[in-house]
């Protein structure tokens, strides 16, 4: 062996029986000690369950939106200064459009790959926030919200308000003919608020609709402000998760006091990036494939025309249906008017609705007396009412959005407007009535299923040599041994021990 | 049997020795799976390289999507089965320790706060008072700039409009409206003269000019003169949200909002027939001047758009 070979064995030698990896981490531990808590970091035990992945999609469309988001605003101009437009959509060409409005066909026609990172960041958005919609109703109907999690599930619920929020002012920034008339009920919306309307649609739009500095603010708001509160949020989302650590269903081995699952490196590490991976994808193959939001199509905002057929994205559904089928009851006394017609529908039942979101982990302590701390989650069969209570949340937002489509529909199904809104009005009522006894009856049938929530087992036939079958079940599942399934019920009251009181009335006590 | 429903129990991944079951893949075969997780991985790259080259051409947007997504979507499969089948199956588990500290430590925790801060605090409640009151005059005096400096105070700008006693009625183009323009059952969007090209003018003074027969007509009362030779000219702005009511059903004579379907009776006060709409349509009063120019009487006699608080 030559000396030089010699020499490198020896220098590899030295360094350790982890080499090069183990003296970066040495160099690394010398100065911020980091080799306990990243061991501890690695070994972190994330539970498998396939409905533990809608939180992650949410989070990787998040990463999609901010790339994207990045790459848009090197083009975007946010400024509703006129402008002609001379691009290559002709269609428009001469056209007196806004900044706002020129940039964004700009981006979409003239820039390489800009028509697709538009087309990727509306469709993240979507998907953005229907996980956040799934993800949070898979909380809700397992009681992951409870004790200790209460404050993350608030956390949930304010990254869903503002994802709504950005996506409505990241929808108005084109200028185009929807969102501008978008940007006109929103302004109209907030006139309806009793006593300080008119001020609070004064400051935000710089004076009456439409002013010149609605779409510069709410650039600003939608890049910027919102964003970064999301981030932080996001942050502190995660850091409870992991301080908390994960919930996990009951199964074996599993109990309030473990977690029970793969490592953090490498198996959950490949997987979720693996998630990262196929979000990004689907989502650059719906930008693909499938137009959204052809602003060319609808042409520069003009606050004297419209469009037929106005509809805003899905998750304003609910509100613009909300609106459509609220009966026209405005309150005029005093000199004063309340536009009930507007303020009922568009502000005061989606404050209810969210408001009831945050409150119900601490509703459902009250009404359960239930203060004990909940790693294990529940099967929603096993919680009839509060399942049947979301269900019946659920059901009537769903009939809503279905609302929000009553001109569409009378279209399609060639029926008189007036049938398809009282119909929807109807639904809208009726529905968390119907909604409600039918889950919680649903609930108390799974229940009394035997083995129900476990997956069957397959009989293994075997033949024997003289030609005889047998058939033996197949062992179960590993995750279907459960020793702790049966449903637990929470005490309603503690019954006070009974005082032993003679007949003479005076209370006997025993030293 | 199938391996895959192998009893496991549950192991701490501490301590663990190299050749444990727990740390072998989960896969039955698992040369079958890794020659499939590199064909996924082979064809990402294909499309990855596939996205350079369109991009380079400056193909159509959805080749690039196509390659690019479909390239993301190939690695990403690949790298979950890989986590799901050759790495290692566990279970593992991990001891979830209680966050609470023992009442000791939350005492003194409480201690440092009430006893330590509290005791400085109150012994000089005088500094107290002053900074607390002087950030609490802070918080609101810089509410000021920060909200107030905004937008404009209402005032009365939602009551009225740009239309003046006289103003000639102009379509978008600026041209000025004749008596014989319109044919009986057409509409036209009309502007006071000067404002069509503001956005101002296109937001609030909006108007529709309608020409309907004199025998569909119903006169509102007080408004006998208002609609001169079956002219008659309502705001557009929807009083329900404020879109522009741009749907004509000249068959029924009514004025529909896309945005919520209200409808209004163009032939007796633009009432609200259907819909959410509370109110109807204002009416401008018109007349036609010497030359048969439509113009304005005066400004509308209520405020146009939506419902607002200090509304009437």
């Amino acid at each position: 062996m030559s000396d030089a070979a010699n020499t490198k064995r020896m220098k590899k030698a030295a360094l350790g029986p982890y080499g090069n990896v183990g003296k970066v981490l040495g160099e690394l531990d010398d100065r911020l000690g980091v080799a306990k808590g990243g061991r501890t970091f690695l070994d972190k035990i994330f539970p498998d369950h396939w409905s533990f992945m809608l939180g992650e999609i949410a989070l990787y469309s998040f990463v999609v939106l901010l790339v994207t988001g990045v790459f848009l605003s090197l083009y975007f101009i946010p400024s509703q200064a006129m402008v002609t437009y001379n691009g290559n959509y002709l269609p428009l060409d001469g056209q007196r459009v806004t900044q706002a409005f020129a940039s964004t066909v700009n981006m979409s026609f003239a820039v390489r790959g800009g028509l697709l990172m538009r087309q990727m960041h509306h469709w993240s958005c979507d998907i953005f926030i229907g996980a956040m919609v799934v993800h949070m109703a898979r909380v809700f109907f397992t009681g992951a919200f409870r004790k200790p999690r209460e404050l993350n599930w608030s956390i949930g619920a304010t990254l869903l308000t503002l994802a709504i929020v950005n996506g409505f002012l990241g929808y108005s920034l084109p200028d185009d003919l929807v969102s501008g008339t978008g940007i006109r009920i929103a302004y109209s919306i907030i006139l309806s608020v009793p006593v300080v309307g008119t001020y609070l649609g004064f400051l935000v739009f710089g004076g009456n609709f439409p002013g010149t500095v609605v779409i510069p603010r709410f650039f600003i708001l939608h890049v910027l402000v919102v964003p970064a509160l999301i981030l932080g949020l996001v942050g502190a989302h995660m850091f409870l998760l992991v301080r908390q650590k994960h919930t996990q269903f009951p199964g074996e081995g599993r109990t309030e006091d473990n977690v029970v699952g793969s490592p953090m490196f490498p198996v959950f590490m490949a997987k979720t990036t693996g998630f990262l991976f196929v979000v990004g994808g689907v989502t650059a193959l719906l930008g693909a494939f499938a137009q959204i939001n052809p602003i060319w199509q609808f042409g520069p905002y003009d606050a004297s025309r419209i469009s037929y057929a106005v509809q805003p994205d899905w998750y304003m559904g609910f509100l613009d249906g909300a609106l459509r089928i609220f009966p026209a009851w405005s309150f005029h006394s005093f000199g004063f008017t309340i536009p009930l017609e507007v303020t009922i529908p568009a502000v005061i039942f989606p404050g209810l609705v969210f408001g009831l979101a945050y409150a119900w982990p601490t509703l459902e302590r009250l009404f359960t007396k239930d203060d004990a701390m909940h790693n294990l989650l529940d099967r929603p069969s096993n919680r009839p009412k509060r399942t049947a209570a979301g269900s019946a949340v659920l059901a009537m937002l769903f009939m809503m959005f279905v609302a929000s489509s009553t001109d569409v529909l009378a279209n399609f199904f060639h029926l008189p407007l007036n049938t398809v809104l009282w119909a929807m009005r109807i639904l809208v009522l009726i529905s968390p009535f119907v909604a409600y006894p039918v889950t919680y009856k649903i609930c108390k049938e799974l229940q009394a299923v035997h083995g129900g929530g476990k997956r069957k087992t397959t009989n293994v036939v075997t033949r024997t040599g003289e030609g005889e079958y047998l058939a033996t079940p197949a062992p179960v599942y590993v995750d279907d041994r459960h020793d702790e399934l049966e449903p637990t019920e929470v005490p309603k009251f503690i019954a006070a021990d009974e005082p032993d009181v003679g007949e003479s009335g005076v209370r006997t006590v025993e030293r | 049997m199938s391996e895959l429903h192998e009893h496991r129990t549950p192991v701490s991944l501490k301590g663990l020795s190299a050749d444990d079951p727990h740390l072998a893949p989960a896969a039955r075969n698992p040369q079958l799976v890794e020659r499939v997780i590199a064909l996924t991985f082979v064809a990402g790259t294909l499309l990855m390289l596939a996205f350079g080259w369109a991009y380079w051409i400056n193909a159509m947007p959805w080749k690039l999507g196509a390659t690019m997504g479909g390239g993301l979507t190939f690695y990403g499969i690949g790298l979950i089965a890989w986590a799901k089948y050759l790495m290692p199956k566990g279970p593992f588990v991990e001891e979830r320790h209680t966050l609470a500290n023992s009442d000791a430590d939350r005492d003194a925790f409480a201690a440092a706060i009430v006893e330590r801060g509290g005791g400085v605090v109150k012994r000089r409640k005088m500094l107290g008072g002053l900074l607390g009151g002087g950030l609490g005059i802070f918080g609101v005096v810089a509410m000021f700039p920060l909200i107030r400096s905004l937008g404009p105070l209402p005032k009365s700008t939602l009551f009225h409009t740009d239309w003046r006693s006289g103003s000639y009625a102009v379509d978008q183009s600026g041209r000025r409206i004749q008596v014989g323009d319109l044919a009986i059952g057409s509409i036209v969007t009309v502007f006071p003269e000067g404002t069509q090209d503001s956005e101002r003018g296109q937001a609030v003074d909006q108007t529709v000019l309608i020409r309907i027969s004199n025998q569909d007509f119903t006169t509102q009362k007080g408004r006998e003169t208002w609609a001169p030779m079956g002219y008659v000219a309502y705001s557009k702005l929807c009083t329900h949200l404020g879109c522009p009511v741009g749907l004509y059903e000249q068959q029924l004579q009514l004025l529909v909002c896309p945005c919520h379907q209200s409808a209004f009776n163009v032939t007796n006060g633009a009432i609200p027939n259907f819909g959410p709409a509370p109110r109807p349509l204002p009416q401008l009063p018109l007349y036609i001047d010497s030359q048969g120019y439509i113009r304005a009487q005066r400004d509308y006699h209520t405020p146009v758009g939506p419902g607002f608080w200090e509304r009437p």
